[in-house]
């Protein structure tokens, strides 16, 4: 991109053509890995399942029998109409699983955004304000380990300590089978639909199920959160405008508060649109963890199934998330700090 | 070496003391690894003792089997030694597979630049688009195809999501010594390009592996037991493996049963936090950005013998 003329839409539009290109390449990566790969797709899900001829009917149906570039082009072209085909196992488009299955994974990973977010900032700014103290070294250690731990041991150990200490509390799946039947599916998003019916004791129900699951993820998350917030008000309580604030006399609560931790919350935004990625692969774990009726529970599925139409939808869909979720971070990113857009 | 060792050893501060605690728990697991025969008081898929015995199931930990054993008769105190041979053979040959294909990429790209340079970093940039653990999903799910699921095929699907990485932070060296003036030189005297790589670039950009290979080892680590907790792992029948013993331990931690999945996950935890200091304090005492250097005492020499040579210029190099 050419500097020098600094405008802001014209940032913005440059940053949202790049992500055409960058898709295209995604696509194609994802597609020829999934198709130079020894065997067809049909012989993977049905092989000795099935004659030859039946074989040749599916891939026919399939149209796995056309070159490999008219096969790509189709793909691209059903990509950019939002189609990511139709599952060869139980032959179920992949848009539907997308939004049966989304909203389990949907509800899983904003809890564990607010969770990792209601801990990790107050705690990184902690251990940044008093660096080098008790305090911060325990709240570095944490940061450390729950990076190191593997997300499904920390679900297994709170399960444990949860069936000891509360018995009774869910420990897995979304919700207790009697919720499930009454609620009306209206939304795909069971959270929504237990409080559009307006039933108190299915909303405690679902609420319930999601603390162990969210508590998981977001500690996963609040560990990035709280190295990155402790550097950065670190950072900015150097600043000059802090020594400023404190010759002005307001008092040091008010300062770390309202300038140094404002300002360092601005790269903090960022990164947490770089912990995307993370987190649905996270939230993958997490899934199978708690038996949660997600995507990638899903995707675990048909992955035992053998089926490289359900898995390339579903990675498609994946990566799309991360490239829109990173533009939208650029974006507000450059409406908030004026320095991005130069 | 002897310079290698006392440049650590002459960092200032906490640095070498978090690269020497994380090397001594290291050392720990890589005895472990390579003497699991002996030191496991049992085979990785033994269920049965010598006198043909079946083990209990689900055993607490007791004086016959340290750690307890599992739903699947295993002592676990033997899969988690036996564990650690598994993840070191894997990290290993995950890492210098990496390391191979990622750095002659970023070497030649970054030197050559032009299309090829343009194509390479945008297929990368887009490998990195894909949430790494999918990227290792993927790779596994074609290579468990291939070649069953042996240590090999793990490894190597763990290996094609590192290369990226390798190729990354060799390029970006690479691009930045390129312009330099020992590289001008070079060519001055009319070193052909593949001298240039070979005998001034390669030196200087080898440095960087050592710091991204531990911390590729202990995210690898990491990996490997999410692909066999999710399944798509190592058999079984091949290897002992932590990620694998934690997703057997699911169902006997919503029964309260807690010792199959309370040791794997800290050999995991452990090992990773271990080569997470090593990556850490390796990267604090050899990259002369970061590293501090302790001040030395200086001793002066005795006044009795003025013509001794002084000893501070040994000190201080």
């Amino acid at each position: 991109m050419k500097s020098g003329s600094g405008s802001l839409s014209r940032y913005l539009l440059v940053r949202m053509l790049l992500v055409v290109p960058m898709m295209w390449v995604v696509l194609t990566v994802i597609f020829f890995l999934l198709r130079v790969a020894p065997g067809d797709p049909v012989s993977a899900a049905f092989g000795g399942r099935l004659d030859e001829d039946a074989l040749n009917v599916r891939r026919a149906a399939l149209g796995l029998d056309r070159p490999l570039v008219v096969q790509y082009l189709e793909y691209l072209g059903d990509v950019a109409r939002l189609d990511f085909g139709n599952t060869i196992s139980d032959n179920r488009p992949v848009l539907d699983v997308i939004r049966d299955q989304g909203g389990a994974t949907l509800t899983l990973t904003l809890g564990a955004f607010l969770f990792a977010l209601l801990i990790g900032l107050p705690l990184g700014r902690l251990a940044g304000r008093h660096r080098d103290s008790g305090a911060d070294a325990t709240i570095r250690i944490f940061g450390v380990v729950s990076y190191a731990a593997p997300i499904f041991w920390v679900g297994i150990m709170l399960v444990l300590l949860v069936v000891k200490f509360f018995p009774g509390w869910p420990t897995y799946d979304i919700a207790s089978t009697v919720t499930k039947f009454t609620v009306q599916p209206r939304t795909h998003i069971l959270l929504v639909d237990a409080f559009l019916s307006g039933n108190g004791a299915a909303v405690t129900d679902v609420l319930k199920h999601h603390v162990l699951p969210c508590v998981t993820l977001g500690l996963l998350l609040s560990g990035v959160i709280i190295r990155l917030v402790r550097i950065n008000v670190i950072q900015a309580m150097k600043g000059d405008y802090v020594e400023a604030a404190r010759a002005r006399g307001i008092p040091e609560r008010r300062v770390v508060r309202r300038h140094a931790f404002r300002n360092a919350l601005v790269p903090v935004i960022t990164v947490i649109g770089l912990q995307v990625a993370l987190t649905l692969g996270g939230a993958v774990l997490t899934e199978r963890t708690f038996n949660w009726p997600g995507i990638g529970t899903e995707l675990i599925q048909y992955i035992n199934a053998r089926d490289y139409i359900a898995l390339q939808g579903l990675v498609t869909f994946f990566a799309l998330i991360v490239v829109i979720v990173s533009v939208l971070v650029d974006i507000l990113n450059a409406l908030v700090d004026p320095r991005v857009r130069y | 070496m002897r310079g290698f060792l006392s440049t650590i050893w002459n960092t200032k501060g906490l640095a070498r003391w978090i690269l020497l605690g994380g090397a001594v728990v290291t050392v720990v697991f890589l005895v472990f690894a390579l003497f699991a025969p002996w030191i496991a008081p049992f085979d990785f898929n033994q269920t049965r003792d010598a006198s043909g015995a079946k083990f209990p199931k689900l055993q607490s930990p007791s004086s016959a089997h340290w750690l307890g054993t599992n739903d699947q008769f295993f002592d676990i105190f033997s899969r988690v030694v036996w564990g650690a041979r598994t993840a070191l053979e894997v990290v290993v040959i995950s890492v210098l597979v990496a390391a191979l294909i990622g750095l002659p990429l970023g070497l030649v790209s970054g030197f050559v630049g032009g299309w090829v340079d343009r194509v390479l970093v945008f297929v990368m940039d887009a490998l990195y688009t894909i949430p790494s653990l999918l990227l290792a999903i993927i790779f596994a799910f074609l290579l468990r195809d291939a070649l069953g699921g042996s240590i090999v095929a793990v490894a190597l699907a763990l290996a094609a999501i590192y290369v990226p990485q390798y190729y990354r932070v060799v390029r970006s060296t690479t691009v930045s010594a390129r312009e330099s003036t020992y590289i001008e030189a070079a060519r001055a005297i009319g070193a052909k390009p593949t001298t240039i790589i070979r005998k001034y670039l390669f030196g200087n950009v080898v440095q960087s592996v050592p710091v991204i290979g531990t911390l590729n080892a202990a995210d690898a680590l990491g990996t490997l037991a999410a692909l066999g907790f999710l399944g798509l792992g190592i058999q079984p029948t091949e290897a002992s493996e932590w990620g694998y013993d934690l997703s057997r331990a699911l169902d006997d931690a919503q029964a309260g049963v807690w010792w199959p999945a309370l040791w794997p996950g800290l050999a995991i935890i452990l090992l990773i936090t271990a080569l997470t200091l090593v990556g850490e304090g390796l990267n604090e005492t050899l990259n002369p950005a970061l590293r501090r250097r302790r001040l030395l005492p200086v001793r002066f020499p005795a006044r009795a013998a003025p013509q001794d040579p002084p000893e501070i210029a040994e000190t201080a190099k």
